[in-house]
């Protein structure tokens, strides 16, 4: 505990699936479940923060207040946040800061969606300079072309291999196995992933993960409240990283069709993203016993490892090969099942990477639990120079 | 054969003609080199310790290094303009001597297995995948002597 710290009363989610329902009843159902887990009142709930998505019409734009009308009108303040991927980390910060300057005891942080089939692509019109819309118009670059230019360069420069990809996804399939929220439950073989249809060389189908429904929930509490709640030995949160990038940034980001030109930094975006929040709770790499990282591909997993500090750069593959990530291993990367068995729900999806870290520093993940988990990090990127990443601590 | 001339699918991205190139923005300022040549149009020079909005229009170098590669063999959705039926096609992101990654598809009749990272790429210009708009691309460029192993 220190004077930055804020606890987590409460976790709730919505399982993910395509359920085709409005993201409204996620969000919902995913509120009250974090409260229920918290034992506290909605009554008492003086913060609504919710994570909108682009995609969802009028209300979706104005989450916070989307989700405080459907649970019932109770004056509290309401924020809405978007940073793309990294909207739930940045909803955190949100009702975190306000929990710190003392004009918030209760948050609550929801996020969800409902998503379409398919690549996600820019919405509809011509906007000649956005660059969104320009890498599909101008070049047909997808996300997974992006995710398959990292993969690449950890094959030429490494000497990665596209079976060291697929042993990413059976690893977390079999984590995800007995995730009650997981959509993807099922063990997956190498073969599997190596005879499913090549996406964008060298990724295949099963190395990218799709999108989904679904929805997480976090209720962040002050010390005092947690103390008159009677709360012992909570999960807090210890830091809360929404960095920039800083320029130039010369590592090619998701959706740009360039980099800056110049001389690189010390750190790349997605080391500083990491390194401001080891900062942040006066903690190192060495301290972390599990970590949730945005398996947007498999290969990218690996990318997240090294950007975390929980390996050199070149040396994921073989923490990967000596089963050092799997659950059991010396730092088990993922133990939710990641983004490889919960498919991508955007303004959902950095909450649930808090709510598992809770969940694994109560000892509560039934069946993927990493014993003895006292300190987790999450690590995210979002469109657009997002930085997301949450270490809790017990 | 390559076709040089026509109408660019953007409007100041690039030249067409024999020895096309991208054209770039330089900073009047900090001398940072932007592309796409945005910085203009937005006003403002994205160097933080620069606060200059005037821009000088510099061609980019025509060569430069694959930073790394892929293709599509789906077909990306709108507004990407595909063909009927849908051919796969390769992307590279390639290194500038200017300090900057470019991607840009990869010129007509090379895959991804004509690259590796580090490669020597040249710029051209070619009609896009589903319209006869001009559209760079990176083309590996291939020593003599290399062609006749290919």
């Amino acid at each position: 505990m220190s004077a930055q710290s804020t606890v987590i009363a409460g976790v709730g989610m919505h399982p993910w699936g395509k359920w085709g329902r409005p993201f409204v009843q996620y969000g919902v159902h995913a509120a009250r479940a974090a409260l229920a887990d918290a034992g506290i009142p909605w009554t008492d709930v003086d913060l609504v923060v919710g994570g909108e998505t682009v995609r969802n019409g009028y209300a979706g734009y104005v989450a916070g207040s989307t989700f405080a009308q459907a649970l019932g009108w109770n004056g509290a303040r309401i924020a809405t946040s978007y940073a793309a991927c990294a909207t739930g980390a940045q909803a955190i910060d949100t009702a975190r800061a306000r929990i710190l300057a003392g004009m918030s005891e209760v948050a609550l942080v929801v996020g969800a969606d409902t998503t379409p089939k398919g690549f996600l692509a820019p919405n509809a019109g011509e906007r000649w300079e956005d660059p969104d819309w320009l890498r599909f118009r101008l070049l047909g670059m997808t996300n997974p072309a992006y995710f398959a230019m990292y993969a690449r360069r950890r094959m030429d420069l490494y000497g990665a291999t596209q079976e060291d990809f697929a042993q990413v996804k059976v690893k977390n399939s079999r984590h995800g196995l007995s995730n009650p929220y997981a959509r993807y439950r099922k063990e997956v073989g190498v073969e599997d992933v190596l005879s499913s249809a090549v996406v964008s060389d060298p990724l295949h189908l099963l190395d990218i993960c799709a999108t989904s429904d679904g929805a997480a929930a976090v209720v962040l509490v002050s010390e005092a409240y947690a103390q008159r709640l009677g709360l012992t030995n909570p999960v807090r949160v210890a830091a809360v990283s929404t960095v920039t990038p800083t320029f130039p940034n010369t590592v090619l980001d998701m959706p740009m069709l360039s980099t800056d030109a110049g001389t690189p930094g010390d750190r790349t975006f997605k080391q500083s993203i990491g390194a401001a929040a080891y900062e942040e709770a006066g903690i190192g790499p060495e301290d972390v016993d599990v970590a949730e990282v945005y398996d947007l591909s498999t290969a990218l997993e690996l990318d997240w490892m090294e950007d975390l500090g929980l390996c050199k750069e070149g040396e994921a593959e073989s923490l990967l090969r000596g089963g050092e990530t799997t659950l059991g291993g010396r730092i088990p990367v993922n133990p939710s099942g990641g983004l490889a068995c919960f498919g991508e729900a955007v303004p959902a999806q950095a909450l649930a990477q808090v709510c598992e870290l809770t969940w694994q520093l109560r000892g509560q993940a039934e069946g993927r639990q990493v014993e003895g988990a006292r300190v987790g990090i999450t690590a995210n990127q979002g469109l657009f120079g997002h930085g997301s990443s949450v270490i809790v601590t017990r | 054969m390559t076709v040089t001339t026509g109408t660019p699918a953007i409007e100041g991205w690039f030249t067409v003609g024999d020895a096309p190139t991208l054209l770039g923005e330089r900073c009047i300022g900090c001398a940072t080199t932007y592309f796409p040549p945005t910085a203009a149009a937005a006003g403002f020079c994205r160097n933080p310790g620069c606060d200059s909005e005037t821009f000088e229009q510099v061609p980019l170098s025509r060569r430069g290094t694959v930073w790394s590669y892929t293709d599509a063999q789906y077909q990306p959705p709108p507004p990407y303009q595909a063909p009927e039926p849908f051919v796969p096609f390769a992307l590279a992101a390639v290194e500038l001597p200017e300090g900057m990654v470019v991607v840009g598809q990869v010129a007509q009749g090379y895959g991804t297995s004509d690259l590796r990272v580090g490669q020597e790429v040249e710029l051209v210009v070619e009609p896009e995948h589903a319209s006869e708009q001009r559209i760079y691309r990176w083309k590996p460029v291939v020593e003599l002597g290399e062609e006749a192993d290919q």
